[in-house]
């Protein structure tokens, strides 16, 4: 059990909700219990959607799988497009791709990668830190910055568009394209494609250099504020490729403790089931997965930019590796674990996400014709990427009819669960507990969700014997009754009033 | 222009040959007339009620009804894309029709027709059946969920393919497409894909196997342009 995970009792103790957590993608709510003097007892993060993608795909066609399941999101579509059909890729026999092939996915993830975490550093985050989490709520939004600080609210804005541009070229469309098919790809890029999106990449990186700078100001301003933020120390996971080189298309997965050593150097993805467990909670339509040699209690880990720069021995691309030196240095040898790093590595990764599109764009392969392959059948298949918000695994048995048989999909902000949970109570501890809840206070608590870059639509996909429960209420909102659904299904009436 | 041979559709006077259609000429004459169940080379059957016109002030089909000189024909009207759209939204409620996961999408009749007619929603609650999949053919994937009894498939197996695979059971909405087996599977027909029936469904309930999202978004049937501008593509398709 953790710590302010469950209060010992709820009687006499005061609920504040935010409902909904804002600037996340989907829809999620933060309870805290207090009691009279504001002691915090009691800090949860709930999800509070509902979707059904593990079950409903069953019957379907192999093929029409990444199509589907890419749906789960509008924001990184193309990571659950590519981990389906790196899936789907061993469920035909396509061991190695084309050279054409595995470049044009690679341009259309790292396009993902630049995109997604544009959105969340620029659109979602940088109200935060540029306009300050006290700021008045009405102001604190990607419209106020571009009132306060123009120039860079127009940079975030087109290099979003640029990454979206990438996929639009390699997709078809720039949301829920279909680019990415079982073998491989079905659209080759034209000369005249690539050359435009060569045109304004010069622009772009000097742009992201300048998200990195800034954030570096920030943190180097008040180092106190940003370092200790929701601080607290958890294992990580990430992706890295033969050379421990950060790579997010394909590669082994690492696992680090909260000292930096290894707790499983490198393993392969498709034997994540004999490493990886879930937990199922009652007050979450969200798993809890961990490491099954450490327990649930010990091995939860955290994913994501902030994981996936420390698993890796080096980033691959100049710039990017320079930024990501510069940031861990802020942890003197140790591993950076403040919450808020979170957005420095995510605009480290823009910045790498560009690069690499300038290599591939400059790599002849990406305008061949040679677009598919296959090769002998197979009943099962896994596929991991890693998204922008960490390591998704996509997992499907299809029969010889070739129609999905069993789907399990354990998506990167599943992952952070209990990151995301722990990231809330140590705020509530530190900047909550005891004193008078403000707006403001409030937000701090958005602000730890939101170095997470959630994205709480594609993190509840589970179906079935999902906890469930239901309050019923007086006209002054007091709980009369409460029916409760557990993991395993059995249902419980109550008359005492829980969370 | 002999004026004999010729009647007006919404003022315009459209050219026919003796046992033409108004839709035919129609379609021959470049002027589109949303239509789902008409398919050139095939019998017209009048199933789906989309080529609703107005002739000589009375509604009736275009694909049924023969040309015949000086009559006056209503089709591009408020009132009877009103009633069109009508009939989309009933067939998108009836079935089960997820144009996101659809690998007919681009290339499909029915969402090119709502596009085109600009339907913006279902409006009707949709019926959600519980219908089939059959995969039991190796080629041929058949999803019932996505059947609009336009009843193509039924007479190209009859008409062209002379196997008589697919029929049409049941009476009003309880109608829907059977296969002629004992087991109602379409593996143990003798259907195949090179047959006309795999290739006239205007929606995604025949397709190929292991084809799904080969053809890229740009390169489908309707990706550049809408159906109602792609008159010749519609009559010089041969069943």
């Amino acid at each position: 059990m953790f710590e302010l995970e469950n209060a010992k009792t709820t009687q006499g103790l005061r609920r504040i909700a935010i409902d909904p957590v804002s600037r996340v993608e989907g829809h999620g709510k933060v309870t805290l219990l207090l009691d009279e003097q504001n002691k915090i007892h009691q800090a949860r993060l709930h999800i509070v959607e509902f979707r059904g993608f593990e079950i409903f795909i069953k019957g379907r066609p192999y093929w029409e799988v990444p199509v589907t399941v890419q749906r789960l999101c509008g924001i990184c579509p193309v990571s659950h497009q590519l981990a389906a059909c790196k899936a789907m890729d061993a469920i035909i026999g396509a061991k190695q791709l084309t050279p054409t092939a595995e470049k044009l996915r690679r341009l259309m993830h790292y396009g993902q990668l630049v995109q997604s975490n544009a959105v969340h550093f620029y659109h979602l985050a940088s109200p935060d830190l540029l306009l300050g989490f006290d700021c008045e709520p009405t102001q604190r939004n990607i419209i106020g910055v571009a009132m306060k600080y123009p120039d860079i609210a127009k940079q975030g804005i087109l290099i979003r568009k640029y990454g979206q541009e990438v996929i639009r070229h390699t997709a078809g469309k720039r949301i829920h394209g279909t680019g990415a098919i079982p073998g491989g790809v079905n659209k080759a890029l034209t000369a005249a494609e690539r050359d435009e999106l060569k045109k304004d990449l010069p622009q772009l990186i000097e742009w992201a250099q300048g998200g990195v700078e800034l954030v570096e100001r920030y943190f180097e301003a008040n180092p106190a504020f940003f370092n200790s933020f929701g601080l607290f120390e958890s294992s990580m996971m990430g992706m890295v490729r033969e050379d421990g080189a950060l790579d997010i298309y394909h590669g082994d997965l690492r696992v680090k403790d909260a000292k930096g050593e290894p707790i499983i150097d490198r393993f392969n993805y498709e034997t994540y089931t004999q490493v990886l467990r879930e937990e199922v909670k009652p007050w979450s339509y969200m798993k809890f997965p961990y490491i099954e040699k450490l327990g649930p209690e010990k091995g939860w880990y955290k994913v994501g930019p902030l994981a996936r720069l420390q698993t890796c021995d080096f980033i691959p691309s100049p710039l990017a590796e320079a930024a990501r030196q510069k940031m861990l240095a802020i942890g003197n040898d140790q591993p950076v674990h403040s919450t808020l790093s979170y957005n420095w590595a995510r605009i480290i990764e823009v910045l790498h996400g560009l690069e690499v599109i300038q290599d591939l764009l400059d790599d002849p392969d990406v305008l061949g014709k040679d677009l598919t392959v296959k090769g002998e059948r197979q009943e099962e298949g896994i596929g991991v990427i890693e998204a922008p918000r960490g390591v998704l695994i996509h997992h499907y048995k299809v029969n010889e009819d070739d129609q999905v048989t069993m789907c399990n999909l354990i998506v990167s902000t599943t992952h952070n669960n209990q990151a995301m949970n722990t990231a809330i109570r140590s705020v509530a501890m530190q900047f909550l507990d005891g004193r008078v809840i403000s707006e403001g206070l409030l937000n701090h608590i958005e602000c730890a969700i939101r170095a997470y870059d959630p994205c709480l639509s594609c993190a509840t996909h589970a179906l079935g014997k999902m906890p469930l429960q239901v309050e019923l209420d007086d006209a002054e909102g007091q709980c009369l009754s409460l029916l409760r659904r557990d993991s395993s299904g059995r249902v419980h009436m109550s008359d005492i009033h829980d969370d | 222009m002999n004026s004999e041979n010729t009647f007006i559709i919404d003022g315009t006077p459209i050219p026919f040959e003796p046992d033409q259609t108004v839709l035919q000429a129609a379609l021959k004459a470049g002027v589109f007339i949303p239509h789902l169940c008409f398919y050139p080379g095939l019998k017209p059957n009048g199933n789906c009620k989309l080529c609703t016109v107005v002739i000589n002030g009375r509604h009736t089909s275009a694909c049924t009804t023969l040309a015949r000189s000086g009559i006056e024909v209503e089709n591009n009207t408020p009132a009877l894309h009103d009633k069109r759209r009508l009939l989309l939204q009933m067939l998108f409620v009836e079935g089960n029709h997820f144009c996101p996961g659809c690998e007919k999408s681009g290339n499909c009749q029915l969402q090119a027709l709502a596009y085109d007619l600009e339907m913006m929603t279902p409006h009707f609650n949709h019926f959600f059946q519980n219908r089939k999949v059959d995969v039991s053919h190796p080629e041929a994937f058949l999803d019932m969920n996505r059947c609009v009894a336009c009843g193509l498939c039924v007479q190209a197996s009859s008409e062209i393919d002379k196997k008589n695979v697919f029929a049409l059971s049941g009476r009003g909405i309880a109608s829907h497409v059977v296969i002629n087996t004992p087991s109602g599977k379409l593996g143990d027909s003798d259907f195949a894909l090179s047959d006309k029936a795999a290739s006239v469904c205007p929606v995604g309930a025949i397709l190929p196997k292991r084809r799904g999202f080969a053809v890229p978004i740009g390169q489908r049937l309707y990706d550049d342009l809408p159906i109602s501008s792609q008159t010749e593509f519609l009559t010089t398709r041969e069943a």
